[in-house]
């Protein structure tokens, strides 16, 4: 049995000018101890989902799934108290922004003691003891000084470690990460990367890992869920992705890759943009910008199986070219 | 922090300086004279009149009046009343214990209710709550101090007979002043229903003192809550499993406040303002009455001496308003 399991979540948000549908029924699997990552261009839902999951969404954001389970608990029914044992202790989460995470007017020790003093029953000395213990395992240097800091005293990278520690400090089943190198230098990137790898071993931590950079999936991830306008578009183990990728959207963002073009020229990118509010398309959302489309397209998109990746296409792709001999077009943007 | 303390200190020094300026010029361009006034219908006959003005210092050139004044204050000297004959700061210290007991109620009520009041509005935002608690607000800042009290006294003291019309307390309680607050010498002078009656005098001056600073630390609490309500970590310390109650109440309130405590600590020379309307309006034996007294009677001496001593007393407030403003915001700290 899988540690979360969620079906058909739909998130839409009360505007002004209308309901806007961010995540459009999708559904999302991870296992105990598994690096997931939920890939997809800005606006594509990804951390919507993941707030939804969390209860950290405005109160005009209104959401729904067929089912939403935690760790065997029925996270739809639970009391939004129960849910709040349950997050922070069990699911944790780090955010794309870890300057402005923390907040300013608290020291360091104090917001990661704050965290176990909300879900453990440790004693004053206890928590100050194992906040200590925490930022060494993230990498602080000299933690105990570090301690009484402030969050303006700390540079990005640190305060992204800081983060971590308090994230990780009740060891929770799954952390949720939502770009979280983002924001950081490259050089950063890589340690903060690893640091997440070496918890996840150490603590038997399962990890959700959003992200817009192939890079960082490909260094990452187990399994890869490809989300595009709100919907789940591709689920792979992260080999068979990167080798063959089923759904047209997944081949257009590879060979966007820089590391993948092939020859002289350009880099091949995806003409268009991704749909909004008031374009979006009746049947296939990336038909306007999709090379293999057909009239067919325009009505609706035929989830398929797990061998074809459980894309959501009518013309899935294998080895670069549609399985069912669908000719390329010319698409003007 | 001794630093940020010492240059806080030093820059008290210019404000003074200037405002003792402000005080000394400004009673005298005041057209009348108090050796006039004092002398009444009857007049006073040349000769007289030169000897009294050479005996209060006023036949001198302003500039060496102005010197004579600041060697005085030097010396801890702040003058003698024209009037009473009393040195302006034996005057000063009677009188300023009803003001500050005046005062500290009024911006505590202000701060109880305003803070509450702007939080609740900002986190029920657009509500009715939310529109009912911003426009009383807008009510009471625009309302004119001097109406509102004689509003309050007409329902209160004449329709209802609930609360007096003026003083500090029933003229049948009679002790020696100890600290000079009223609340607390009528509870150490043992008197049965002293204390009952200093508070029934407190309570309508206070409401009317207490609107203006209320209605400025709701508004301002109410925009900085609502910032502070779509930061990042407001929704960190809710990923923390918090509940609503701290995360609103410690992790965003704690940063929401410091923009309040400024405009709290901009609202005592407010409150000082505010004093003179309403200890003229409720009779309150306060500073504020006594300013006002000491204008029409053209009381050089205590007008300069006092409207210093009033400044002296701002400055400091709002020293003391920085230091703790370092406190709140560990970033300002040194």
């Amino acid at each position: 049995m899988s540690l979360l399991e969620i079906k058909n979540l739909t998130v839409s948000f009360d505007t002004v000018s209308g309901p806007f549908r961010a995540v459009d029924g999708v559904d999302l699997n991870v296992d105990g101890r598994e690096i997931l990552s939920i890939v997809g261009e800005s606006g594509s839902g990804k951390s919507v989902a993941m707030l939804a999951l969390m209860g950290l969404l405005p109160e005009t954001a209104s959401v729904t799934a067929d089912v939403m389970r935690f760790d065997g608990k029925d996270l739809l029914t639970m009391s939004d108290k129960d849910k709040r044992s349950i997050i922070g202790q069990d699911i944790a989460m780090i955010f794309q922004e870890p300057m402005s995470s923390l907040n300013p007017c608290f020291t360091v020790g104090f917001q990661i003691g704050e965290m176990l003093k909300r879900h453990t029953r440790l004693g004053r000395s206890e928590r100050k003891a194992r906040a200590i213990e925490l930022m060494r395992a993230v990498g602080i240097p000299s933690p105990e000084q570090r301690l009484s800091a402030y969050p303006h005293q700390l540079s990005g990278g640190m305060s992204q470690r800081v983060m971590i520690a308090m994230s990780a400090s009740c060891r929770p089943k799954l952390l949720i990460a939502d770009e979280p190198t983002t924001a950081l230098d490259v050089t950063i990137q890589a340690q903060i990367l690893d640091l997440l790898r070496d918890l996840c071993d150490e603590f038997d931590m399962a990890l959700v890992l959003i992200t817009h950079d192939m890079g960082v999936v490909a260094q990452m991830a187990h399994r890869v869920q490809v989300q595009y306008a709100g919907q789940k578009v591709e689920e792979q183990s992260v080999e068979d992705l990167f080798s063959d990728p089923h759904h047209p959207y997944t081949a257009a963002l590879l060979s966007a890759l820089p590391e993948r073009a092939t020859g002289r020229g350009h880099l091949p990118s995806i003409p268009g943009v991704v749909p909004g509010q008031f374009d979006r398309p009746p049947g296939c959302l990336f038909e306007p910008r999709c090379a293999y489309a057909t009239a067919s397209c325009r009505i609706n998109a035929t989830p398929q199986g797990p061998e074809m990746g459980y894309a959501l296409c009518n013309h899935p792709l294998i080895n670069g070219a549609p399985a069912d001999g669908t000719k390329a077009r010319e698409i003007t943007a | 922090m001794l630093r940020f303390f010492l240059t806080r200190v030093g820059l008290l020094i210019p404000t003074f300086i200037g405002v003792s300026i402000v005080a000394f010029a400004f009673i005298r361009l005041l057209p009348g004279d108090p050796i006039m006034l004092l002398a009444g219908e009857r007049g006073v006959d040349p000769a007289r009149y030169a000897e009294l003005q050479a005996s209060l210092g006023f036949d001198k050139p302003l500039p060496i009046q102005y010197i004579n004044y600041l060697k005085d204050i030097l010396t801890g000297d702040f003058g003698t009343s024209i009037v009473t004959k009393r040195p302006v700061l034996d005057e000063f210290m009677t009188l300023f214990p009803a003001t500050i007991e005046l005062a500290l109620c009024a911006i505590i009520l202000a701060t109880l209710v305003g803070i509450p009041a702007g939080v609740l509005a900002a986190v029920k935002r657009g509500t009715w709550l939310d529109q009912s608690v911003m426009g009383t607000a807008l009510v009471g800042y625009s309302m004119p101090i001097f109406w509102w009290g004689l509003l309050l006294i007409i329902l209160f003291s004449g329709i209802l007979q609930w609360t007096p019309v003026s003083g500090r307390i029933s003229l049948i309680y009679f002790f020696p002043p100890v600290t000079g607050f009223m609340l607390i010498d009528s509870l150490l002078s043992g008197q049965s229903g002293a204390f009952r009656s200093a508070l029934s005098h407190l309570i309508l001056p206070t409401i009317v003192l207490a609107t203006i600073p209320l209605a400025v630390i709701a508004r301002q609490t109410r925009s900085a809550m609502l910032e502070v309500l779509g930061e990042d970590y407001v929704r960190t310390a809710r990923a923390k499993g918090l509940p609503p109650r701290r995360v609103i109440g410690l992790h965003a309130l704690r940063n929401a406040l410091i923009p309040v405590i400024t405009t709290i600590g901009l609202q005592v020379g407010v409150l000082l303002a505010g004093a003179i309307l309403t200890e003229t309006i409720f009779s309150w034996p306060g500073i504020g009455k006594w300013m006002v007294d000491s204008v029409f009677k053209r009381d050089y001496s205590v007008v300069q001496g006092g409207l210093l001593l009033i400044a002296g007393v701002i400055m400091i407030v709002n020293l003391v308003v920085d230091l703790l403003y370092g406190l709140i915001n560990p970033r300002i700290r040194h």
